[in-house]
């Protein structure tokens, strides 16, 4: 089992680093501003101590005022993980950066939340749906679908 | 039915070109087929006798059906014991089973059928060679099951092609298999040579 990183010393460290992209960072997990998410991954990567280079999970949650996008990030050097969040608001066309680039794995996962949530991923190579057939109408995952 | 060739589209034309077809399966297939037997009363059904040739035929063809495989989800594990040594589904003339459905005439459907499916299936149905029987095995097949209200399900595989035989159960039991290819074996003694699906018409 990995160890959780304690998130409130972890968010310090990233609003020391990156002025004003620690929105929140309590106990379990850490909210971050979805315009510095490109920056703060890369410090969660690079950085000596924390160096997540690995993308376990990225999922998205409807919570009608906003969507919630979050990442479970492990360090496979150091036995650790953090959870990271991220809040888009609004329901017509949310977007969010893409983290391809700096983890690989997101590509397929940011494709299925784009498929069955409808947030668009700025940045990602092939944003297309990936589940579901093209022509398909609405996002079924989303609350309000039904 | 329109083929897809992936060599000469790219991904993304690819996957426009497949979801029109589903689209279009959505939209077209949407009421189920009519059971061919309706139309016959008890008592006619009782009282007509076949003809010797048609006897001999119907009766080679039961005992000589060639299954295809179409394994979509855990119905598909109760098919793989039925054909194993324990239930033996060899013993009603089924020794071979055929993963090409030019080979085949029996297509057990085991299992939900998505829409993303439904045109593979479809495709599949249409190879096929004449005379040919569909058995929808298990609550998915038959009605959608507790998939049915899903957006992504097909209510039941009869929307799609006609089916014969409907054998309940979640998943039902390798007996309950064996069980409905007998009924399937009694519906096809019935039937005829030109028509075999449609009984004594």
């Amino acid at each position: 089992m990995t160890i959780a990183v304690n998130t409130e010393e972890t968010g310090k460290k990233i609003a020391e680093a990156i002025p004003g992209s620690v929105i929140s960072s309590d106990k379990g997990s850490l909210t971050v501003d979805s315009k510095a998410l490109a920056q703060v991954s890369g410090f969660l990567k690079d950085t000596p101590g924390l160096e997540f280079d690995y993308l376990t999970v990225l999922t998205a949650v409807d919570y009608l005022d906003y969507f919630e996008v979050v990442y479970r990030l492990v360090s496979l050097k150091h036995n650790q993980s953090l959870i990271m969040k991220t809040r888009v608001y609004g329901r017509d066309n949310p977007a969010v950066p893409s983290v391809t680039g700096t983890w690989r794995a997101a590509y397929y996962q940011e494709r299925e939340i784009f498929d069955l949530l409808g947030i668009k991923f700025d940045g990602h190579p092939d944003m297309r749906r990936l589940l579901l057939w093209e022509g398909f109408a609405g996002h079924p995952l989303r609350r309000d679908y039904l | 039915m329109e083929l897809i060739r992936p060599e000469v589209f790219t991904p993304q034309e690819a996957d426009l070109a497949e979801g029109k077809l589903i689209n279009s399966f959505v939209e077209n297939y949407t009421s189920p087929y009519p059971d061919p037997d309706k139309w016959l009363e008890g008592e006619i059904r009782r009282n007509i006798m076949l003809l010797p040739v048609n006897m001999a035929v119907a009766w080679a063809r039961q005992r000589s059906i060639f299954p295809l495989i179409f394994g979509t989800a855990c119905c598909a594990f109760e098919m793989i014991a039925a054909s194993g040594p324990r239930f033996d589904l060899s013993r009603f003339g089924m020794d071979i089973i055929r993963f090409s459905p030019r080979q085949a005439d029996l297509m057990l459907i085991t299992g939900t059928i998505t829409w993303k499916m439904a045109t593979a299936a479809r495709m599949i149905y249409d190879q096929m060679p004449e005379p040919k029987w569909v058995i929808a095995v298990g609550a998915c097949a038959i009605s959608g099951g507790t998939f049915r209200e899903s957006y992504s399900v097909v209510p039941g595989v009869n929307s799609i092609m006609p089916v014969d035989v409907y054998v309940p159960g979640c998943p039902p039991r390798p007996e309950a298999m064996i069980h409905g290819i007998n009924r399937l074996q009694a519906k096809i003694v019935k039937g005829t040579i030109d028509n075999p699906n449609l009984a004594l018409k």
